[in-house]
This record gives structure tokens, sequence and C-alpha cells, in this order.
């Protein structure tokens, strides 16, 4: 009877999810391999504009990023809704981007320092004023090496 | 009793291999996917792309400026105005009619006198070819829309780097992506035009 019961056990068995871990962990290390780490929290929004000759940013290293567009809604109480420079994690002004350069500088590697480059990234319907005197701080902060950040897309509709 | 003691030892131990727990592995896969969630929240998928430029050195105030020496035939005015509304030599253009302006101003094909100069030039691959001084100088208003200024860098640089994709399937019958820096470095110099940004300035106001 005892023995019956056993084997009557044994056919109705759950469903192995042995090999549940090992599914996850290979996705875990395509994850891994495939994403960057987010290194700031971008504090305000940025929607880039199109463009389609834009080239990949190959050496994420070597790039230090500028943000430019609206503070995020609730950051507005108190910072106002004009575009802000953000960099690193903070707002700045121009007058921070001579600072910012030089630090971002100092972190790469003597032979790197030359083939530093800027990432802007900038929100679309910000105006030229902001970009011009960033541009120009660049200048003078001797970080000649820029790249405008931009959505890729195969046409552009201008419908402006 | 021989054979029975060794047949309870048997049973014994085959009772005892039983009882060994395995080790549960049924929180692996939550401990994994803690980690999976872990890493799809603190990375980024995104690539970044975007417009590679170079910008300008501080001028020198010691040294006297050269602008002035281009020709003004070399010179393709683009200007973007405060109400986004695109220049070219002086003239309302659409932006569709951009790169089609821009192809044909570096190219001259009919060498008219009002569109930019040849200079015969040696290139490495080509020899001494006629090279164009074209220039193109792009303005715009502090009150220009960074959307419409990166548009119009785009037509501009995809009128320039379709010039050199032609001239690389011409020439070496391969796509320009594709070819060693040598040859890409000569091709350049074909088409060079530089796109120079200059100074802002308050355009139609």
């Amino acid at each position: 009877m005892a023995r019956f019961i056993k084997t009557g056990e044994r056919t109705v068995k759950a469903i192995s999810t042995a090999s549940l871990p090992d599914i996850v962990f290979i996705t875990l290390f395509f994850f891994m391999a495939i994403t960057t780490m987010r290194e700031t929290d971008v504090m305000v929004t940025v929607i880039l504009p199109e463009t389609t000759e834009g080239k990949v940013l190959e050496k994420k290293s070597l790039a230090s990023f500028i943000y430019i567009g609206e503070p995020l809604e609730h950051f507005q109480a108190l910072y106002g809704a004009e575009p802000k420079i953000q960099l690193n994690d903070t707002y700045k002004e121009i007058a921070d981007i001579q600072d910012f350069i030089a630090q971002e500088r100092e972190q790469l590697n003597e032979a790197d320092k030359t083939k530093m480059l800027v990432v802007l990234k900038i929100d679309k319907d910000a105006r030229m004023g902001v970009v011009t005197d960033v541009k120009q701080a660049l200048r003078r902060a001797s970080a000649l090496k820029i790249m405008y950040a931009s959505m890729n897309v195969s046409k552009i509709a201008y419908g402006q | 009793m021989n054979f029975r003691s060794g047949g309870v030892k048997s049973f014994l131990m085959a009772r005892k291999r039983r009882s060994i727990p395995e080790i549960n592995a049924s929180s692996m896969a939550d401990i994994a996917f803690l980690l999976l969630i872990f890493f799809l929240a603190v990375t980024t998928l995104d690539t970044d792309t975007g417009l590679m430029r170079q910008l300008p050195a501080i001028p020198d105030p010691n040294v006297p400026q050269d602008i002035n020496k281009i020709n003004d035939r070399n010179i393709l005015e683009v200007k973007v105005n405060k109400d986004n509304m695109l220049l070219v030599e002086g003239q309302l253009t659409d932006f569709s009619r951009l790169r089609e302006i821009t192809h044909n101003f570096i190219l001259n094909p009919n060498d008219s006198p009002n569109m930019p100069e040849k200079h015969i030039t040696y290139i490495p691959f080509f020899g001494n070819v006629p090279v164009t001084k074209a220039v193109i100088s792009l303005q715009n208003d502090i009150g220009t829309k960074y959307g419409v200024y990166i548009a119009v860098q785009n037509e501009l640089i995809a009128a320039r780097a379709r010039l050199r994709e032609d001239l690389s399937k011409q020439q070496f019958g391969i796509p320009y992506d594709k070819l060693d820096e040598d040859r890409r470095a000569a091709v350049d110099d074909f088409y060079k035009v530089p796109i120079s940004e200059a100074e802002p300035k308050r355009i139609g106001e």
C-alpha cells in the first residue's frame, strides 16, 4: 500500500526549475556586457535633436558630458524653468566650465589628455545663446574636440 | 549473519545517503533576478551618437586674422536667424534644398566664376588634381533654436559626406567607411571643406 502511494507520487513530479538560475544568470551577464554604468543622474530634460550623420561615440572613458536643458519638474520650483547647465550632479554656471574641464582632464592619463572629448547633450529647444557661451568657455578651456549628441535617424522630416 | 549485517549496513548507508539534504538552490533564481534588476536599473543601454566637431582655438590677438583673405566666392554663407529661418548667401532658403545647394557649391561642376575656385594640388593616390577651396561659414543668432542649428549642421555634413562617399567609390571602388587611414585622409584632403562656426551675431533683429 505504502509502496503504491510512493510510486504514484513520483509520477506527478513538479516541473524542474533547476535551470532557471542559469537562464537568469545568462541574461544578467548579457546585460552586464552590453550596458554601461550610468554615471550621473540627469537633472535636466534633454530631448536630443535628430540627425542622419551622427557617429557613434567609441571611447566613453575619454568623454565628459555637459547637459543643457530645462530643470526637471520637481526642481523647477527652486531653479526656475529656464535652461540650465548641468555638470556632474549639480547645476552650474558658464564660469564653472573651465574648472570642470580641468578637473575632468586631470582624471585622464597623460596619453589620453589630448584626446579628451566633450559631449554636449543639449535639448533641441534650447537657445543658441547658452550653447554659444558654453562653446566659448570650452575654447577658453582649450577643450576643442566636441560632439553634439544627437539621435540618429535614417531620415529627418522638416516640418517646422 | 555476515550477509545479514552487510545487508543492514548497506540499508543504513542507503538511508543515510538519502537523508543528506541537497543544497537548496531555489533561491538562486531570486538572487540572480535581484542582480539582474539591479543592473537593469543602474546601467544604460543607449550608445551615444552625435556630430563630431572641432572648435577653433582662441585666436592669438598678436597674429593677424587671415579670415579676410578668403575670397568671397569661396565662402558659402549659411545663416540661421532668431526666427529659425535659413538664409543661404543672404537668400531665404528651404531646409530641404540646403543639401543640394551645398553639394553644388562644393562641386562647382561648370567652373562658374562666382562659385569656389579650384587649385591644382598634389594628393596621394590622386596625383595633381583640382581641389576646391570652398569654405562653409555657419552663423547663428543667440535666439536660434539648437535643434534647427543641428539640423543645418547635419545637412552641411551630409552634403560633404556624400561627395566623399562618391569620390571614394569612384576612385577606390569601396565605400568611405571601409577605407584605410591613408586613403581616407586623401579623400578628406580632396574635399576638405571646413565648416567654420563664426562668432555669433544678432541677425534679423
